[in-house]
């Protein structure tokens, strides 16, 4: 690691005003690494672990807020959540391991955008809204490319704030290894309006459209079949070929819209 | 570049001045000589490292020292009072659990975690609750009934841990 300024600020206002030459650390679980391989060389290190007003879970009748430095482990485990929006705990519940739950955050997730994560697809599919110090991004705009967003340099995520499907569901297909997500398919239906969230298969998070018509006619698995999926610009690495996660889409999705369907 | 930091380590309390590139885990082993806690892969990997920081089981080879700043931090060493055994160690000695014994620390660290969250875990649920700890000698098998073996003792006996 190459040497860094490090600031523990206790309260927000401190760490914009430090952030703005800097670099926010939240949990760390893909930036330390990062910084021990020399990938990432922040010269200035903002530690958001010490203030309290980031971290938290709120369940309001419209919508869920999630504080950024919410732990995995905190949304996975939280009883409120499995009740209004079960889908997103379970997502949760699923990144990585129980010792990277304990410390992985969503505001860190989200931010740092690895075209394998898990949140951006919930954050995709459910059109959450994600809140900064300064303004608030509509979930479709905030993932702009391979570990890019629309984020500005010192800007913080402070929350984001999920609304209600009728119905949804996450599934993945893991790298046995890594255990991140080679396929990860985010379903959710509003009403008869369908979205569908795909992570894991390519550059960065999108919507297939095409299963989100065809779901929003009938949401059941089989409306699925015989969907075309053009893989050619798809992820290729030492776990899999493009084809492969092309043919791994349209399996994981089936497997989203029934586990979906079975929460009744 | 130096950080103050101050911090509970197994019931002490250590401040000192450090470099704040040192990760929690060399900070255990070299600056407070508890070499309990392993260094496997250096990756987030392994899980050899797991500690608990604020009675949450962690990777320490992927938390800065810094970090721990204020916090509560228990190592394998601090588990049970000295000369004692904490029910886990003791399945882990019972039910021969460890074989070259690099993973042990680790898997124990974070199966109290586990039990702590579920006292009565299916074999399934301690399976995945070993997700983030790899034993290189592949013993999974003994592992396993040494936590399940460990929880029905804490079930039995509450005030063992």
């Amino acid at each position: 690691m190459h040497p860094f300024e490090y600031l523990r600020p206790s309260t927000l206002a401190d760490a914009l005003q430090a952030g703005a030459a800097g670099g926010y650390l939240a949990g760390g679980m893909t930036l330390l690494p990062s910084m021990k391989l020399r990938l990432s060389n922040p010269a200035r290190l903002v530690d958001l672990g010490a203030i309290g007003e980031l971290a938290g879970l709120t369940v309001t009748p419209e919508s869920v807020v999630i504080g950024a430095m919410t732990r995995h482990a905190d949304v996975a485990a939280s009883a409120e959540l499995r009740r209004v929006l079960p889908a997103l705990a379970e997502l949760a519940g699923g990144i990585g391991d129980p010792l990277v739950r304990n410390r992985g955050t969503i505001g860190g997730s989200i931010a740092n955008n690895d075209p394998s994560a898990d949140y951006p697809g919930a954050v995709l599919a459910l059109g959450a809204t994600v809140v900064t110090d300064r303004r608030e991004i509509p979930g479709e705009r905030f993932f702009t490319g391979m570990f890019s967003t629309a984020l500005a340099a010192g800007e913080l995520i402070t929350r984001v704030r999920f609304p209600y499907p009728e119905r949804a569901a996450y599934e993945k297909f893991p790298s046995p290894a890594s255990r991140y997500a080679m396929v990860g398919v985010f379903v959710a239906d509003f009403g008869g309006r369908v979205r569908v969230a795909v992570t894991g298969a390519a550059a960065c998070v999108f919507r297939w459209t095409e299963a989100e018509q065809a779901l929003s006619r009938h949401f059941t698995a089989e409306s699925l079949a015989g969907l075309a999926v053009d893989g050619a610009q798809y992820n290729q690495d030492l776990h899999g070929s493009a084809e492969y996660r092309a043919s791994l889409l349209p399996v994981i999705a089936r497997r989203a819209v029934a586990r979906a369907l079975a929460r009744g | 570049m130096s950080t103050p930091i101050s911090m509970n380590v197994n019931g002490r309390t250590v401040s000192m001045a450090l470099d704040p590139r040192m990760l929690l885990v060399d900070f255990l082993r070299v600056g407070l000589h508890l070499t309990g806690t392993h260094v496997g892969c250096d990756t987030s990997q392994c899980g050899a490292c797991v500690v608990h920081v604020d009675g949450r089981a962690v990777k320490s080879c992927t938390m800065l020292a810094v970090q721990a700043e204020g916090a509560n931090v228990t190592t394998i060493e601090g588990l049970a009072p000295a000369g004692g055994l904490h029910p886990l160690q003791e399945a882990f000695n019972v039910c021969h659990g460890l074989q070259c014994g690099f993973c042990t620390p680790g898997m124990i660290m974070t199966a109290v975690d586990l039990l702590r969250r579920n006292p009565d875990p299916t074999e399934h649920e301690v399976r995945e609750g070993l997700e983030g700890n790899i034993c290189r000698c592949t013993g999974y098998q003994n592992i396993v009934k040494s936590i399940l073996h460990a929880a029905a003792a804490m079930r039995a006996s509450p005030t063992a841990a």
